[in-house]
């Protein structure tokens, strides 16, 4: 099946996005990787504000190439999100609704997926170009000084995307892989 | 005796750079479409196609393939006629440098490994000479993402283990990176030798093109089987389930120690880029 997303959204919106289905996603991502979670986290220890708005958000775990002059964002495809588990929960928790990545994530993640209605929506590993595509407008919005791990925000259009894990305890790695080992008995 | 300028080392490896990282190697655009024709699973099969349109889309707007464009793994086979005017190693540095800035290509090297702290230039670069006979230079940029490095395993195993155990090794390397190292995979493989010479052959095979196999029947064998079994795993593109997990596979083979079988996997991904020039 697939479904048309527009962020920020709500935990009804995703109702019914099931592991293996397919979105196209529109509307704002914040890009966050390993350093600036690392400083979510820290902020919201010291009781300070994040530089976005959680409520409904989308984040991208990505680091761009830079952009060359009149392009909007360099290659943009996501990195391993198995780096983001130990914060991931914790920002889940606080109404973050959308985890953009690859690769696996821990069973603490898949909890709070399912305890948040949230959903975890793989983008094509290795495919930055194809992503970059997508981005219609970027602003560095914190800690330029991360370089490619600043975070960003980005209004994207039509992002094609994979749900993994759904808020039904729903993993795509593990019945993607099985339901083709399936096929072939 | 030949001289070649450090110059034209700079200016070598700042361009092999940006043609690896914008580039894929023929032999692996060749072994994806062939295994996107063959791939029986619609999702797989679709995953693939996107995996396609994203060379052509790199192409078309000078884009990496990848946004990791790595840490710049340079190979040199240096004759030993060959005179090297200026700083060897420097010239290659400067021509990391030199490529990563013009090409818009990301820095992703840190100058500490427990400290951190980004260099800004993606240098230093990860340089191997092999001194060769004659006067040539052949230079090769494999830049190397660590999606998949990260999944890479060394054992040392028992001789005993065989090649049963060398061949469950590689098996279970390939099943627990899963979808992390961005599949379908391609394997570099060493067997042999001692703890450092093993991940060294590991990375020297993944610069073997995909259309060339082991020139020992036994190896080439080997080979085949294990792309054959990884290939029945089911993990699939992207790890979505589906025939293709991995688009191919080398093994590089040493003497060992009789007590000795050491193993070690150099997993890549789909995007394994490499350029080379001879100077």
């Amino acid at each position: 099946m697939e479904h048309k997303l527009t962020i920020p959204c709500t935990a009804a919106d995703l109702a019914g996005f099931h592991a293996g289905d397919t979105v196209l996603l529109s509307g704002i991502v914040y890009t966050a990787r390993d350093q600036a979670h690392k400083r979510m986290a820290d902020a919201l220890d010291a009781g300070e504000p994040l530089p976005f708005d959680l409520q409904g958000s989308a984040i991208y775990y990505v680091g761009p190439t830079p952009e060359r002059p009149g392009q909007v964002i360099g290659s943009a495809g996501p990195t391993t999100s198995g780096r983001m588990d130990a914060f991931s929960s914790r920002l889940l928790d606080l109404g973050n609704l959308v985890m953009i990545g690859k690769g696996k994530r821990s069973d603490a993640v898949k909890e709070a997926v399912v305890r948040n209605g949230a959903v975890y929506l793989a983008a094509l590993g290795g495919a930055g170009a194809l992503m970059a595509q997508c981005v219609m407008e970027l602003e560095i919005i914190a800690w330029p000084d991360l370089g490619c791990e600043a975070v960003r925000k980005l209004l994207v259009e039509d992002m094609p995307l994979t749900v993994v894990l759904d808020p039904y305890g729903g993993d795509l790695y593990e019945s993607g892989p099985k339901a083709y080992l399936d096929s072939t008995l | 005796m030949k001289t070649i300028s450090s110059q034209a080392i700079t200016d070598t490896v700042a361009s092999l750079c940006i043609q690896a990282n914008l580039h894929l190697p023929e032999d692996v655009q060749a072994a994806l479409t062939r295994f996107r024709q063959q791939e029986p699973w619609p999702l797989a099969k679709q995953t693939l196609t996107l995996l396609q349109d994203n060379l052509d889309a790199a192409d078309r707007n000078r884009l990496p393939i990848c946004q990791d464009t790595g840490m710049a793994c340079v190979f040199v086979e240096l004759g030993t006629d060959v005179h090297i005017e200026g700083d060897f190693e420097a010239a290659i540095h400067e021509g990391v440098r030199k490529g990563y800035g013009e090409g818009y290509l990301r820095k992703s090297i840190v100058s500490d490994p427990l400290r951190r702290g980004n260099t800004g230039d993606n240098t230093p670069a990860a340089i191997t000479v092999h001194l060769v006979n004659g006067d040539g230079c052949r230079i090769t940029v494999a830049p190397k993402g660590f999606g998949s490095e990260n999944m890479s395993r060394i054992k040392m195993l028992k001789p005993s283990d065989g090649v049963e155990g060398f061949k469950e090794f590689v098996l279970e390397t390939v099943q627990l990176a899963g979808s992390n190292p961005c599949p379908p995979v391609i394997l570099g493989i060493g067997v042999g030798g001692s703890f450092d010479k093993v991940a060294y052959l590991a990375k020297k095979a993944l610069l073997r093109p995909l259309d060339r196999s082991h020139p020992d029947p036994f190896y080439a064998k080997l080979e085949t089987d294990l792309l054959e079994s990884i290939n029945a795993l089911g993990i699939g593109p992207q790890g979505f389930g589906g025939k293709t997990t991995c688009l191919g596979l080398a093994i590089e083979a040493m003497p060992t120690h009789v007590a000795g079988l050491p193993v070690a996997v150099n997993v890549s991904c789909h995007a394994t880029r490499r350029a080379s020039a001879a100077l």
